[in-house]
């Protein structure tokens, strides 16, 4: 069963709840598709044993055969090069590897050359895996999909996602048998949690709520979730003990033996929803 | 010679608009003909890019000179190759900016801004 763990808002507790959950449950395989920023491995501590680079394919002009037409320029839709006095500039990190421009070239000079945007990580049984995206690079998503690909078929599998709700999030939750949706009880988490429910409505996953730093506060949530029919999952309550542990990398279910049990639990009410 | 503003809006009469790829008009002033032509710059809702397009847009005008406030990395390097010089004009109308320019009291920009800065 493959779980990816969303939020729409940064910061509402994705990776608390996607490493707790991963612990708490056998045979179970980790992959942080958060790659500009992942952290999963702070808390689970992987001795990572596999390096792959991510290698995407950019056009490069063979100058003899170029005519400075600027046919390549026109079919970019990502504003990816210019045609100046004959010269053609290429700008790689806005390319989005479609391979028009080659495709419109009636010259045949262009080529595709391979170039690196970052790397995904593995420890040896794979059980842990991220993406991590070079520094100024803004496409992330060929980390992702080799990520995905690097899924097991067989067990468990929890997806940590990107936070907000744009393609590096559906490109994270797409082909998961269960979306859990973390958020707080404050208005900013309330407000990207409806546009992540948008979201997974529209791609037709099934979902379920994590109420993280549930407190006297958890109103707006809990009527946002009865108005709608929304199963909230579990709570996490705003402790201080939580926080601290959080801030030396100790998971919550570490410091809370009753938490281990209740994602336990939650595990086999996600697995009841799914197979039912 | 002809000269390129970042405008705000599609008259001579309008403010300039000191963001280059994101601006919304582009005037055109042809100092030879006293002309002048208001364009849409198709650019400016680029996801990314918009400073390149816009760019391209200038090449493909034949403009030499540009007047705007700020240019960012990539939006510099196609002006550059294309030796189109880059000025920095006031937020005043766009005719005050021919004048000011004409009577060379405009500075020259040499240095860009980071990227996306004109992002509203």
């Amino acid at each position: 069963m493959k779980i990816a763990v969303l939020s729409g808002k940064g910061g509402t507790g994705k990776t608390t709840v996607s490493a707790s959950l991963k612990s708490s449950i056998e045979n179970c395989q980790y992959i942080d598709c958060d790659v500009e920023e992942p952290n999963g491995g702070i808390f689970l501590q992987p001795e990572i044993s596999n390096v792959y680079p991510v290698m995407v394919k950019v056009p490069e002009i063979i100058k003899d055969k170029c005519t400075g037409c600027g046919e390549c320029a026109k079919a970019c839709q990502f504003n990816s090069m210019a045609v100046v006095k004959g010269n053609v500039l290429i700008f790689p990190e806005l390319c989005h590897h479609c391979g028009a421009c080659i495709l419109a070239c009636p010259e045949d000079a262009m080529i595709e050359v391979e170039r690196q945007i970052g790397v995904v990580e593995t420890n040896s049984d794979e059980s842990f895996m991220h993406g991590k995206l070079n520094v100024g690079e803004p496409i992330s998503i060929p980390i992702i999909a080799m990520l995905k690909d690097m899924v097991k078929d067989d067990g468990n599998v929890v997806i940590d996602c990107p936070p907000g709700s744009s393609c590096t999030v559906v490109e994270s939750v797409e082909d998961c048998d269960f979306c859990i949706l973390v958020t707080e009880p404050t208005p900013f988490g309330l407000h990207d949690l409806n546009i992540a429910v948008e979201l997974v409505k529209k791609l037709g996953l099934s979902f379920g709520i994590v109420l993280n730093k549930a407190s006297e506060n958890s109103k707006i949530i809990n009527e946002y979730c009865d108005d709608r029919n929304i199963d909230i999952l579990m709570e996490i309550p705003f402790s201080r003990k939580i926080a601290e542990a959080y801030s030396k990398g100790i998971l919550p279910i570490e410091a809370d033996a009753d938490l281990k049990k209740e994602f336990g639990e939650m595990f086999r009410k996600i697995e009841g929803k799914v197979l039912a | 010679m002809k000269i390129c503003i970042s405008s705000s809006g599609n008259s001579m009469e309008s403010v300039m608009d000191p963001r280059f790829g994101r601006c919304e008009f582009f005037a055109i002033v042809d100092t030879e003909t006293n002309e002048t032509k208001i364009i849409d710059n198709a650019a400016a809702k680029s996801g990314g890019g918009a400073g390149i397009a816009a760019g391209q847009l200038l090449v493909d005008n034949d403009i030499e000179v540009l007047i705007t406030g700020n240019v960012g990395p990539n939006a510099n390097d196609v002006l550059k190759a294309a030796q189109i010089k880059i000025v920095r004009g006031k937020k005043v109308s766009l005719n005050d900016n021919v004048k000011m320019f004409q009577n060379k009291e405009l500075e020259i920009i040499e240095e860009t801004v980071p990227s996306h800065s004109g992002m509203k």
